[in-house]
């Protein structure tokens, strides 16, 4: 006999769909677990890799904890990182960075960078909707940022 | 006033001014009808998939029809090159008259009826087999294979599921013992026929869905398989007929589905058109609800569905409601 014929597969398979639609009407009733994006975000995962921040420094936040020591620079795989530039001031030991440039259009986000920097003057931001208007835009020099997040 | 009213009566009689009120009350019910259910069914399945859906056009995206009715509108209106003109253009047109006929008999409220026709169902069943012929002439004048596809598979499926439709319907006319939507009504003062008549109803309603084209029973217009069905090839406000005819539809099958086993606008209290409204809306949800819980079925499990169970059994049913009247 077919289904279409077999009273107890019929009734089987009534069964099976007022199961479905309580299954559906209970979904109806629960509470929404969308974002509505724009206007409200979620949180980030700490382990998120959007591009790398420069890290400032607790004792004196009026600099990162960068050195200018090139090693990032030279380490990057990708050549992502086009230009790190410091400069000594007066009564300091250590360099500062002056300007730091990620070229994030080639940067896949290896994460060597933030491995092998010495002070740990790198770290991944949890920036993941950023924009921009050419490919130059890409080009986001870090310590600017810094100086920014510094105001906030 | 009263003699320019009296004036105007003298000249075109009551007969055509309850004509052209009717009319226009009817359209303005199939073009409101249509908004509340693009905005219900946008909402009903986003918050069954746990969603919002629209908010953002006025309060609870109420204005969201609205605002795509507009953009139907505007849109152009793009006729493919080697359709059969004729046919194409008329298929849009076609699909929405049978709908606005079929509202001229339903009982909205027990004075609130454009006209009680003693013969009122079969009005409706007529003309409503009449869409199948605008969906065969958009799938035939299209010249698209899915077209073509899709309205021959509403073809066979509306033939087999409008005799479980009559069927159903015959037995509890067979109780009210008049074809009368307006007797049929007023014959459920007591009992409502969903509980003298359970397998009727469901049959029915089972039909129904069938009949308007929607989840499980949506082959037609099948998104997965067939682009959009019959109406792929139409744009702009062609398109915008087809989905008004389609809701319009919907209620139609739900109105029916009050009027013939929920008492139609009888209940306590509250005046009758919104117990009408109120139960129609109901069912309008659960098919809705249809929607977002069952997959679609296959063909032959659809024809198969019709012709081996449901038919059969509303025959059954018909037969024990006569033999039950008659002793």
């Amino acid at each position: 006999m077919s289904a279409m014929t077999n009273p107890v597969a019929i009734v089987k398979g009534a069964v099976s769909l007022v199961i479905g639609l309580g299954v559906t009407i209970k979904a109806f009733f629960s509470p929404v677990i969308t974002t509505q994006y724009p206007r409200a975000e979620i949180n980030i995962s700490p382990r998120f890799r959007g591009h790398t921040k420069l890290v400032g420094d607790k004792e004196n936040p009026d600099r990162t904890l960068c050195i200018v020591c090139g090693m990032c620079e030279k380490n990057c795989p990708s050549g992502a990182i086009v230009k790190v530039e410091g400069e000594k001031k007066e009564g300091e030991k250590k360099k500062t960075a002056t300007a730091y440039i990620l070229d994030f259009t080639t940067c896949s986000q290896c994460g060597i960078c933030v491995e092998v920097c010495p002070t740990d003057a790198l770290a991944f931001s949890a920036e993941y909707n950023r924009a921009v208007y050419s490919r130059e835009g890409c080009h986001f020099d870090l310590v600017k940022e810094y100086e920014k997040r510094k105001v906030h | 006033m009263n003699e320019l009213i009296d004036k105007i009566v003298g000249i075109v009689g009551w007969e055509a001014i309850r004509t052209i009120l009717g009319v226009v009350g009817v359209l303005i019910v199939v073009v409101f009808n249509a908004l509340i259910l693009t905005w219900a069914e946008r909402k009903v399945s986003a918050h069954i998939q746990r969603r919002i859906g629209p908010k953002e056009v006025g309060p609870f995206g109420l204005l969201q029809p609205i605002a795509d009715t507009i953009k139907l509108i505007a849109k152009e209106l793009l006729t493919p090159q080697n359709v059969a003109k004729p046919l194409y253009f008329l298929a849009p047109v076609i699909v929405f008259i049978p709908v606005m006929v079929s509202f001229v008999v339903i009982p909205f409220d027990a004075r609130l009826q454009v006209k009680d026709i003693n013969v009122g169902i079969l009005v409706i069943l007529a003309f409503s087999s009449l869409s199948v012929l605008s969906i065969l002439l958009a799938g035939w004048g299209s010249n698209n294979k899915f077209s073509l596809i899709g309205s021959v598979r509403s073809v066979a499926q509306n033939i087999a599921y409008e005799i479980p439709l009559l069927l159903a319907l015959l037995s509890v006319v067979l109780m009210a013992n008049s074809l009368s939507l307006k007797d049929i009504v007023e014959a459920q003062k007591g009992v409502w026929y969903i509980f003298l008549q359970p397998i009727a109803f469901l049959v029915f309603f089972i039909a129904g869905v069938a009949e308007t084209n929607r989840t499980p029973f949506d082959l037609p217009e099948a998104e997965s398989e067939l682009v959009a069905g019959f109406h792929t090839e139409y744009s702009g406000m062609r398109f915008a007929l087809f989905f008004l005819a389609e809701y319009t539809n919907i209620f139609i099958i739900c109105a029916i589905t009050t009027t013939f086993f929920l008492g139609g606008y009888q209940g306590p209290i509250l005046p009758g058109f919104i117990w009408f409204f109120g139960k129609t809306y109901l069912l309008v949800f659960v098919i809705l609800w249809f929607r977002w819980t069952f997959p679609r079925v296959r063909f032959d499990q659809l024809l198969n569905f019709s012709w081996k169970l449901l038919i059969p059994v509303s025959l059954l049913n018909l037969i024990i409601t006569g033999g039950i009247l008659k002793l």
